[in-house]
């Protein structure tokens, strides 16, 4: 067009096609490159806000949560008197356990004052029975098991670490100030400047407790000595159920839909529905599991068995769908290839076809799992919600024993009047993180182990 | 296809291996193979010849029933395997495919170490006793692919770290492992380069001494150097099946003459 020499000869340009040099950028192009820059900041801002709500949330739980793993306790030497202890003499703990809790709260008080005496604090205002209503209910349930278990230390000194209570241990993480102090009836100003001086002298602080991890919940008067030691095992439990089952009979299952079974529209029927039970609300099969299991089935309430069904009935759909996926995966190449050298159908599934969707199915099941260790609202319904104090005994009989489950200590904790429980709460979402990402840091692992190319 | 040996070379085996009589192929409603009668004779090499989507792989698959995977693939007539019908309902088709090896287009070894993917077939239908036994089937089989030399020293290496050609010469020791009687090959060559399918070629021909080879190709001048028998299908027909080089220089019919003159195909 620019060529002077002919003029009249020198066509019209086609549309869609660039006339220029290649170094400007056309129109066309130009906007082609804008939109492109624009879906690009797009799928940054999309994954930005993803990790500020993940970074925030973590960010909350653990502000709120991390302090439960260390406890306000104080350290002290505890006369037992043989006399209040043990009135018999004969050091039974048969006839010991007649003295209750009240008797050994008695002797911490003393323990207590004694200490106070010694190392001369003496608070304006603080009466003898204000003073030692700073130590948890639970520290004499505790010296009294301590005693009931070796008797022998009735009638010397044994050095303590003693619970302080609930708002004693808010003071030192924030929870309750002096303002508050003066507007609780639970615990006086002057009480929290006993904690100080304590905690001057040395022999109040705060220390790591493991307590939060091996004890079993407590009551809503309670919250410094409320642990996660049954729902820990309740939950393990249920898991070993929920693997024992779910695995075998979703993986069974799929390589059976997937491999042999005939495509006609009884199987697609089949696989319609599976897909649709994987989204079937949870709290379904909670009324499922408390009408089958429970009232039909005649199963405990709040057992690890009754839980472990219930929740091995929300996985398979899960494990079904991840398998098959990794099943079809697999080039068909590999299945002719076992079947030219004549195996069977079976010889070449389980020879060739699974090894090869093993990755998958490993990831798709542990996923399945970490999502029913997070799974709440069908326990709600199979009692799984009960005050637990005792812990379940070992499995396979265990499994039939109450226990609580981490979620559903979560929701229990979160129901709770004491803002101590708060913290708990955080405390347990945390544990429970840490279980979820251990077990998709083992699906990693497995699935670089045998990952393998072809 | 001007190839001069292909006058001289002439069948010595007259033997039946496989006798096809009126078989029939339906993919659901389409009509996918019409009325073949094919005598594959023992210790040759036959070729099937014609273009794309003519039937011919449909025909080599319907001899060791691979078809039976496809659940829409009908097949009617007959198929005798030294007189005995493939299709009985008695028959086993794991059984038959023990007698009728085949190797596949895309070189498809087994994400196993080589030794595994040549010792897979003996070891599944129990044809060696120990592991010495194995062993010599093992290095018997890749000295036949002769692949041997390539990969003596690494037989415990995944067979997919090989290359193109070696892969499908890993493929076809696999075959002859379980010492087939019938060796089918679909296009055995088409996912390689020059060399590795001469070296392929020139293995076939070694083969023949041993098995009935049947091979699918879209290569006329492979077919006229590997074949001593040649069958020319045409849109599901069977258009004319003779000796190669009657095929290639003589044909009797004019669709053949058509295809290998590059008119149709």
């Amino acid at each position: 067009m620019t060529d002077a020499t002919a003029p009249a000869a020198a066509p019209a340009p086609r549309p869609g096609h660039t006339a220029g040099s290649l170094l400007t950028l056309d129109k066309r192009t130009r906007a082609r490159n804008a939109a492109e820059a624009r879906f690009r900041l797009y799928g940054a801002i999309a994954v930005g806000i993803a990790l500020v709500a993940l970074v925030w949330l973590l960010i909350s739980i653990m502000s709120g949560g991390l302090s439960a793993f260390r406890q306000t306790m104080i350290t002290m030497p505890v006369y037992l008197p043989a006399e209040e202890l043990d009135e018999a003499g004969n050091r039974n703990p048969a006839e010991m356990s007649r003295v209750t809790t009240l008797g050994y709260a008695r002797v911490l008080d003393q323990a207590l004052i004694a200490l106070m005496a010694e190392q001369g604090i003496a608070i304006e205002g603080l009466s003898e029975d204000d003073a030692s209503d700073i130590i948890s209910q639970e520290a004499a349930a505790q010296l009294r098991n301590r005693v009931l278990a070796n008797p022998d230390l009735v009638g010397t000194t044994v050095e303590s670490e003693v619970l302080t209570n609930g708002r004693i241990d808010g003071y030192f993480k924030g929870r309750v100030t002096m303002a508050s102090a003066e507007l609780d009836s639970n615990v006086t100003p002057e009480q929290l400047r006993l904690a100080d001086a304590l905690r001057a002298n040395g022999v109040l602080e705060k220390r790591i407790n493991w307590a939060f991890l091996t004890m079993p919940d407590a009551s809503d008067q309670r919250p410094e000595a409320a642990g996660l030691g049954v729902a820990i095992l309740g939950s393990l439990y249920m898991m070993l159920v929920v693997l024992v089952l779910s695995v075998p009979i979703g993986v069974a299952a799929s390589i059976y839909l997937e491999e042999f079974a005939p495509k006609n529209r009884f199987t697609d029927l089949i696989e319609v529905n599976i897909a649709n039970l994987a989204a079937v609300p949870s709290i379904v099969f909670g009324i499922l599991g408390l009408a089958i299991f429970i009232n039909f089935a005649g199963l405990p309430q709040s057992a690890p068995v009754v839980g472990g069904l219930v929740l091995t009935l929300m996985t398979i759909p899960t494990i079904i769908i991840a398998t098959r996926a990794a099943l079809k995966a697999v080039p068909p190449s590999i299945r002719d290839a076992a079947l030219g050298v004549g195996a069977s159908k079976m010889q070449s599934v389980f020879h060739h076809v699974l090894p090869l969707a093993m990755p998958g199915i490993l990831t798709g099941t542990i996923i399945g799992l970490a999502q029913a260790l997070g799974e709440t609202a069908p326990l709600l319904l199979i009692g799984m919600v009960a005050f637990v104090r005792n812990y379940p005994s070992a499995p396979p009989e265990g499994i039939f024993d109450p226990a609580s489950a981490l979620p559903v200590q979560v929701y229990n904790w979160t129901q709770r009047g004491d803002p101590a429980f708060v913290e708990r709460a955080s405390g347990a979402i945390i544990v429970l993180l840490v279980f979820l990402i251990l077990m998709n840091a083992v699906a990693i692992i497995l699935r670089r182990r045998f990952e393998r190319r072809w | 296809m001007n190839d001069m040996r292909l006058v001289e070379r002439d069948v010595d085996a007259t033997d039946i291996k496989i006798k096809a009589r009126n078989v029939q192929v339906y993919y659901g409603a389409s009509h996918a193979i019409k009325d073949v009668d094919v005598d594959i004779l023992d210790k040759t090499v036959t070729a099937f010849i014609g273009p794309s989507g003519c039937g011919k792989s449909t025909f080599l698959r319907c001899l060791n029933r691979m078809n039976d995977t496809i659940d829409i693939a009908r097949i009617e007539g007959q198929i005798l395997l030294d007189g005995e019908d493939i299709y009985d309902k008695r028959v086993d088709p794991v059984q038959l495919r023990a007698k009728v090896g085949m190797v596949f287009q895309k070189p498809n070894p087994f994400p196993k170490s080589i030794y595994d993917n040549v010792a897979y077939g003996p070891k599944i239908h129990g044809l060696t006793r120990s592991k010495a036994e194995l062993d010599e089937v093992v290095e018997k089989s890749l000295r036949r692919a002769a692949l041997w030399g390539e990969v003596k020293d690494r037989l415990d290496k995944p067979g997919t770290g090989l290359s193109g050609g070696q892969q499908q010469r890993l493929c076809i020791a696999r075959a002859v492992a379980t010492s087939p009687e019938v060796l089918l090959m679909d296009e055995p060559c088409s996912a390689l380069d020059p060399i590795a399918t001469a070296q392929v070629e020139e293995l076939i021909d070694e083969l023949k001494q041993n098995f009935s080879v049947v091979i699918v190709t879209h290569s006329m001048q492979q077919a006229a150097r590997v074949s001593q028998r040649t069958a020319f299908f045409h849109l599901g027909n069977l258009v004319e099946y003779g000796e190669t080089g009657q095929i290639f220089t003589n044909p009797s019919d004019p669709r053949t003459e058509s295809y290998i003159t590059g008119r149709i195909g």
